[in-house]
């Protein structure tokens, strides 16, 4: 298993291995699930209360599905770990961390001094996503 | 128009400061090139046949006077002088070496510019009617939208990389000036029978090589929901979209193998979800964003009237000059498109000369078109003839809007790593062999538009004439294609038959615009003689 470089939560890591979708849902002990591009995250919802990990596969960073599965996941009141895990590079951290990952797993380790600028480069955001953070426009006009 | 407040300048310099960081990743190694191409454009970089080229975004072709003095400016700098305006409404630059573009991005941002998400697949530059807030034709200005539209996509973190580009238009006319429904959205801003403002959404249209028209797949969508709406049709593509052939990609592809209805279904399912998100900005946004549109000091009481005994400039008001919404002004359009000349260039000393007529003479404000020509919005009539006195000491009064030398033509082999056939020169020969103002004249309205492969990036499929380049075993050949429009009245034009050479199509354009003349009735333009005589007299004449 590949290790996680970087982790914004203060709970234990969840070592379990992940299944598939399609076996967690016919497994009912497994805690942790893997989903990869084509998986529709929406078949883990009626199933959140019993996982503690979500892995999001990302075979090609170029791919871009996983970021709606984590932000489906977040909506829908998930508040387990969602980790990144395969081609995750520097350049997609801050926007995964945005769409609500909060572990990052990449298969060849990142510089964590470039890791750490992605991670804090944005001061400001201009949408409303699963991370919390209050957008521009809501700095703009307080409610 | 719109200025940057504090959030906005800092979004632009921390991407400055990215970029700095990328490419200095790059050029010590720690990125390959196949790492770093993702990356580069999506700051609009691109590497083509020669050097490096730099697009940058004119959000809905609106600048002032600063801005526009500033592309003037870069491409003296860090170009050979020139520059290109596009057909979405962005100007690129050719030459630009790797090195130098954090300085060039840090010069735009300096004057509220940038290059972000110019290409790449994620949401492009929002582009919109280049007569915006002064045609006599709107219902509204569309920019606004457009701004709420361009700050919503910019970074927008779950949609960076999408299966394929994403282009988005507003327009809040009947008249469609901006090619919207060949667009992968494209909003027209309505009103309902409520007397509300709201926006219609078209969603799956494009060119490229499968030209597809976008359906309607709703009608109305209320002012406080256009983000969120906006939100469930992109997550439904980023989804579902094809990525398992870049050529299927597209939005027009997913919405067309889906079926309208289907993936109108779940677009309207995913946003009754995201309405529970809370990611629509409040309406007091958009009320903030529309305090910078409020038309300039426009005076009241001006006489219409033009003096027009100088036979020049009448025909170029005529050709080039639209209709104000104000009485006593006008919108003037300046050609890039001078006999024999190349499509969309204007030397730097050109884009500061018009920079500072529009300062001059224009509330400070230029448009760019996409069909690659620069307008100034809002010119006082009794201004006029000594703005186009000016022009024309420039080279600038080309007097051909519309017609068949105001041609629409991408950068093709010259330039692009992508073309199979050169555009540009076929571009010219046509500007020369019509280029005599009694022949444009006597033509008219005619839109003619060359791309150099198939990605259709010079809209052939939506010209009244259209030009396809295509590699034929080696040789530059060129397919002539007859009636596409992109306007109100969209449709995509069809192949007459084999191919030409450049000579050839040169040839077979002129034959085309015969049929016309020998066959119009009283105020046809070629387009509507072609639609009423089809294609059966033009493949006779052509081939015959």
């Amino acid at each position: 298993m590949v290790d996680v470089q970087f982790r914004f939560r203060d709970d234990e890591a969840v070592n379990d291995p992940a299944v598939t979708v399609d076996a967690f849902t016919e497994q009912s002990n497994a805690s942790a699930v893997r989903i990869e591009p084509g998986d529709d995250a929406r078949d883990l919802l009626p199933h959140l209360d019993r996982i503690a990990l979500v892995e999001v596969n990302f075979p090609a960073w170029t791919d871009g599905r996983g970021y709606s599965s984590a932000r489906i996941l977040r909506e829908a009141g998930f508040t387990g770990e969602i980790r990144a895990v395969g081609d995750v590079v520097i350049d997609m951290l801050s926007h995964l961390k945005r769409c609500g990952f909060d572990a990052f797993a990449p298969d060849k380790p990142l510089n964590p001094t470039d890791a750490r600028n992605a991670f804090d480069r944005w001061d400001n955001v201009y949408q409303a996503t699963a991370d919390g953070r209050q957008p521009i426009w809501a700095l703009r006009h307080p409610a | 128009m719109y200025k940057y407040d504090q959030y906005d300048q800092q979004m632009v310099d921390t991407r400055v400061a990215e970029f700095r960081d990328q490419v200095k990743r790059r050029l010590a190694g720690d990125l390959t090139e196949d790492q770093f191409r993702p990356l580069r454009l999506q700051n609009g970089l691109y590497l083509q046949l020669h050097a490096y080229m730099l697009r940058v975004a004119v959000p809905y072709g609106t600048l002032n006077s600063t801005q526009m003095t500033m592309l003037g400016d870069i491409a003296d700098k860090y170009d050979r002088g020139y520059g290109h305006f596009t057909t979405r409404q962005n100007i690129q630059y050719n030459w630009i070496k790797l090195e130098d573009t954090p300085d060039i991005l840090a010069d735009l941002a300096s004057v509220e510019m940038h290059a972000i998400q110019t290409s790449g697949n994620c949401i492009r530059n929002i582009s919109s009617d280049q007569y915006a807030g002064a045609a006599a034709d709107e219902l509204i200005d569309p920019r606004p939208y457009a701004e709420l539209l361009r700050q919503w996509s910019s970074f927008h973190p779950e949609f960076l990389t999408l299966p394929r580009k994403f282009k988005i238009a507003v327009i809040a006319s009947e008249t469609d000036r901006a090619a919207m429904k060949l667009h992968d959205i494209g909003i027209r801003m309505v009103r309902n029978d409520a007397g509300e403002i709201g926006a219609r959404f078209y969603v799956g249209g494009g060119m490229g090589r499968t030209p597809m028209i976008a359906p309607v797949i709703r009608e109305f969508v209320p002012l406080d929901q256009l983000i969120t709406y906006s939100e469930a049709c992109l997550r439904v593509y980023n989804r579902y979209g094809r990525r398992d052939n870049k050529y299927k990609a597209r939005i027009k592809i997913l919405v067309h193998e889906l079926g309208k209805e289907e993936y109108t279904r779940q677009v309207e399912e995913e946003f009754a979800h995201l309405m529970s998100q809370g990611i629509e900005p409040p309406l007091a946004e958009l009320e903030r964003i529309k305090q910078y549109f409020v038309d300039p000091a426009l005076e009241t009481g001006l006489s219409d009237d033009l003096d027009l005994t100088d036979p020049d400039f009448r025909l170029w008001v005529e050709r080039n000059c639209q209709e104000h919404k104000q009485a006593g002004y006008i919108i003037a359009t300046v050609s890039l498109k001078p006999v024999g000349g190349i499509p969309g260039d204007a030397s730097a000393d050109q884009i500061r000369l018009m920079a500072q007529l529009a300062k001059d003479y224009s509330f400070d404000e230029l448009r760019v078109t996409h069909a690659q020509n620069i307008v100034f919005p809002h010119v006082k009539k009794a201004d006029l003839y000594t703005l186009w006195q000016k022009l024309d000491e420039a080279g600038l009064s080309t007097a051909n809007l519309d017609t068949v030398g105001d041609i629409i033509a991408c950068p093709g082999l010259d330039y692009c790593s992508l073309a199979n056939a050169r555009s540009i020169p076929v571009a010219q020969k046509i500007s020369e062999r019509f280029g005599s103002a009694e022949k444009q004249a006597e033509i008219g309205e005619l839109k003619l538009k060359i791309s150099g492969c198939i990605n259709a990036c010079g809209h052939h499929h939506a010209g009244h004439i259209g030009i396809l380049g295509v590699d034929r075993k080696g040789v530059e050949n060129y397919q002539l294609l007859l009636g596409g429009s992109e306007g109100a009245d969209t449709s995509l034009g069809k192949i007459t038959g084999p191919g030409f050479d450049e000579d050839g199509i040169v040839d077979a354009v002129e034959k085309a615009t015969q049929v016309y003349l020998s066959n119009r009735e009283d105020g046809e333009r070629f387009l509507d003689t072609y639609r009423r005589i089809g294609m059966d007299p033009f493949k006779e004449a052509i081939y015959g």
